[in-house]
């Protein structure tokens, strides 16, 4: 194959870190006009081989060649001028300004001293139209939704005219809809001859958007195959290097009695919940469907506390209780995994003994207030020893174990607070095939303890392989609960859509 | 009353409530004394607020970059009684430095001399701030107490008592009138040179990359940084262009009131601080206007032009400074904070 054939040829990287070889002679060749899936676990080495191609890390052997020119950029800028672009995984947005100076930022057009705002505006619509995206560049980023935000960051790339873009993650926050408009502008850049790195968890969609899959494993190339080759499992297994032979755990939970009902519950403040109306079961594992802003993670948040209801009557075993904010709510045998594990789950800094015992503190005090610094020791060993927590020491932080590790620690925390009702938003969101099985599993022993789980996902081949029943939420409202053994991603799509 | 019009209500208090307050409180003080309704009074505030709004207007810079400066007063006195020093009357017989001459040229001289030493301080506290990543409080707490110590040190060697007797042609700058309308009320030369003052940092807030760059940065630093945006170099920037300010401030203060101790300017900070907070720049950084930092210095003066004149005990002139700030901040926080 003639080396012309390729926009990019990143081939014999290798990167050293003190102790870790984080790259060992990877390698990736991106053809013009087709999109590159690059895949791997957490730690295998993609982000550490994008950060060379943007000159985040200076790689330590290796060649890197755009259009067949050996380049070596020093910083993301320099790449960007270079036609080499990334959509990041966390939006990097300057969410008090507007979307128009966004796109610009960093190489305002200028009319002699000013800045040349007509030229601006004009020049963002313009591009806006092609893509199809409806959003008006005068409007603060701030007040827009996480997917426009998402296609205005790819919007950003397309106006640098660049020939590779790596999208990171770049579903990990869209709904199926948002999805398929990504796509569409996917297709469009593909069609203006474009190479697109693609890198992504979800494997249903790297199959289907992607032409080329590129596996990365302990920061070696294992594979590139065409996308049409291969399976999941076939990924599964090349990314793990074993053989994963079932995504989702055996279910053996059965579910009791009614340990949750909530009644006509509403909230206050946008978003808003309107009218719900569920119950959850001892042993059950009721899965949340919806689309970005259906009101799924509002409506665990209000059941915690952490919103203001309006009106609605919440009984836990028959009992009414009124969580009016965190505190009452873990008293009243209720535990929140929230969505934004790094923003509000983990204390990063903290090691794994303050964030295994933190939401328990008060348990741990004797009468003057001084905290028992055995029980937390022995606590913070069960935490790591039941949720399998692969980790040097309880005094490490938290913050540099795996995505899929500090779920579990987290998970720990709550279990910790001996809740009855644990309700879980996105609980394997940006951890790696093989640590959401062992996730899936601890769901399942939950509720083999009799425990009532309510497990939110974007991911429909995950609610449909662990839940019992579906609840699916639609602009704040609730649209139909379904059984999971009777019910298909056709319907509860059709649901999710019931009152937009 | 439906939830939608409370909630109306409450978006209105919070985009408003601060003005509202300050225009229950003038009304207070119309009531009591009437004949504060003068174009005597209106000019006087316009003057009063003149050195200040350039104050103001510096640190707004900063508190965009979600940062402050609490160096402010120290440098006004540091630069006026540098200023002080070298400016005196050539006919005044105890001269500190009697060798000096006094002709226009000199004394411009000596203006950009305070205004480049200010700059150059300044820019120090950027650099601490942008490249060695201190917090703003502190980097500033530390320059606002060098420059105390540098000031007074001076202060002491030059004699260690107040500067007076100062050229006639440099108070002219600060003292000399557009417009008189007699009766005392007349258009300052100062309040010319803040509207000066203004324009110019309009401009460059609003129209300039350096300005679009401030609120980038002060927004979202790491999306700046990403987008090619030279973070440090808008940090310094943005101190140098408040160093500036300050030094004309320094200059203008030092002509309007004519003599210079090493205390004067103590506590400018605050009231710079609280007009920028007053007129909406957000402590959160990247959210501020021009226009609402100098109805800040305006409201926040003609307060205290307003409890003087009538004449309220000025240890409670400070209680209702202090409420009004706590307030503005209350608003500013209820503004950003979402409701859940």
């Amino acid at each position: 194959m003639g080396k012309e054939n390729y926009v990019l040829e990143m081939s014999g990287i290798v990167k050293e870190f003190p102790g870790v070889k984080a790259l060992d002679n990877a390698q990736l060749f991106l053809r013009p006009g087709t999109v590159h899936a690059l895949m791997g676990e957490n730690g295998a080495g993609k982000s550490t081989l994008m950060k060379c191609l943007f000159g985040i890390y200076a790689k330590d052997a290796g060649e890197i060649k755009v259009n067949g020119e050996v380049v070596s950029y020093e910083n993301p800028k320099q790449a960007l001028e270079h036609g080499v672009s990334m959509v990041h995984q966390e939006l990097n947005q300057v969410r008090q300004t507007r979307v128009a100076d966004n796109i610009w930022l960093g190489r305002f057009p200028k009319k002699g001293l000013v800045v040349d705002e007509k030229y601006m505006i004009t020049e963002t619509q313009k591009i806006f139209d092609d893509l199809g995206i409806k959003v008006d560049p005068r409007t603060k980023v701030g007040s827009l939704s996480v997917s426009q935000a998402q296609m205005i960051e790819i919007a950003k790339a397309v106006s640098y005219d660049a020939k590779i873009v790596v999208m990171d993650e770049p579903t990990s926050s869209l709904t199926e809809q948002e999805v398929a408009h990504l796509f569409r502008i996917i297709e469009q850049l593909k069609s203006k001859g474009v190479g697109i790195i693609y890198i992504s968890h979800k494997m249903e969609e790297i199959l289907k958007i992607s032409d080329e899959v590129t596996i990365m494993r302990d920061g070696k190339w294992i594979a590139t195959e065409p996308a049409s080759e291969l399976t999941t499992d076939k990924i599964i297994k090349l990314m793990v290097g074993r053989d994963l032979s079932h995504r989702f755990p055996p279910k053996t939970n059965v579910p009791g009695e009614d340990i949750l009902k909530v009644e006509h519950f509403n909230t206050l403040y946008d978003p808003k919940i309107k009218d719900v109306s569920f119950n959850l079961k001892k042993g059950e594992i009721l899965g949340v469907a919806g689309l970005m802003g259906s009101g799924r993670t509002e409506l665990v948040e209000a059941l915690f506390g952490l919103r203001k209801v309006d009106s609605g009557e919440v009984f836990v075993e028959g009992k009414k209780v009124n969580n009016k904010d965190s505190l009452s709510a873990i008293k009243n045998g209720f535990a929140l995994l929230t969505e934004e594990r790094r923003a509000t789950g983990i204390f990063s800094v903290g090691d794994i003994r303050f964030n295994s015992v933190i939401a328990n503190i008060k348990a741990y005090a004797n009468k003057i207030g001084a905290l028992n610094d055995k029980k937390m020791k022995e606590d913070t060993k069960w935490v790591i020893d039941s949720m399998h927590v692969k980790t040097p020491s309880e005094k490490t932080k938290i913050g540099s174990l795996s995505g899929g590790n500090q779920q579990k620690v987290i998970l720990g925390r709550w279990l910790l607070t001996e809740p009855d009702i644990l309700m879980l938003d996105e609980p394997t969101r940006g951890i790696d095939v093989g640590a959401k099985y062992e996730i899936y599993q601890l769901i399942l022993d939950l509720a083999n303890k009799g425990k009532g789980v309510v497990v939110i996902s974007s991911e429909m081949p995950e609610l449909l392989g662990i839940s019992d029943r579906i609840m699916v939420m639609s602009n704040g409202r609730l649209a139909g609960i379904v059984n999971t053994a009777e019910t298909n991603q056709e319907e509860i799509l059709a649901l999710a859509a019931k009152y937009i | 009353m439906d939830k939608a019009k409370k909630q109306q209500i409450t978006n209105f208090l919070l985009s408003y409530g601060i003005y509202i307050v300050f225009a229950l409180m003038i009304l207070v003080i119309v009531i009591l004394d009437p004949s504060v309704l003068s174009l005597n009074s209106l000019t006087t505030i316009l003057t009063q607020s003149s050195t200040r709004c350039m104050l103001a207007l510096g640190v707004a810079g900063l508190i965009v970059l979600a940062g402050t400066d609490l160096s402010i007063g120290r440098m006004v006195g540091m630069g006026a009684v540098l200023a002080a020093s070298l400016l005196q009357a050539p006919n005044f017989e105890r001269r500190i430095f009697p060798n000096l001459p006094s002709n226009w040229g000199f004394i411009f001289l000596v203006i950009a001399l305070v205004v480049v030493l200010l700059a150059c301080a300044s820019a120090v506290s950027g650099t601490m701030v942008a490249k060695l990543k201190m917090h703003p409080f502190i980097a500033t707490l530390g320059m606002q107490l060098v420059m105390y110590g540098v000031c007074s040190t001076y202060y002491n060697w030059i004699g260690g008592s107040p500067i007076g007797s100062l050229n006639e042609d440099f108070k002219s700058i600060a003292q000399g009138k557009v417009i008189d309308f007699g009766g005392g009320a007349n258009l300052s030369l100062l309040v010319v040179y803040a509207g000066i003052a203004i324009a110019v940092i309009w401009f460059i807030w609003n129209k300039t990359t350096f300005g679009k760059n401030m609120f980038a940065v002060g927004g979202n630093t790491e999306a700046a940084a990403v987008s090619g945006v030279n973070v440090d170099k808008t940090i310094i920037t943005t101190y140098i262009l408040a160093g500036i300010l300050y030094g004309i401030a320094s200059v203008l203060e030092l002509g309007r009131t004519g003599s210079a101790t090493n205390n004067l300017g103590v506590n400018y900070e605050t009231d710079a601080i609280s007009a920028c907070v007053v007129g909406g720049v957000s402590f959160n950084g990247g959210v501020g206007t021009i226009g609402g930092v100098v109805l800040g210095v305006l409201l926040l003066q003609a307060i205290n032009f307003g409890l003087a004149y009538v004449d309220v005990d000025p240890n409670l002139q400070y209680i209702v400074k202090g409420l009004i700030i706590l307030v503005a901040v209350a608003i500013d926080m209820r503004k950003y904070v979402k409701k859940k």
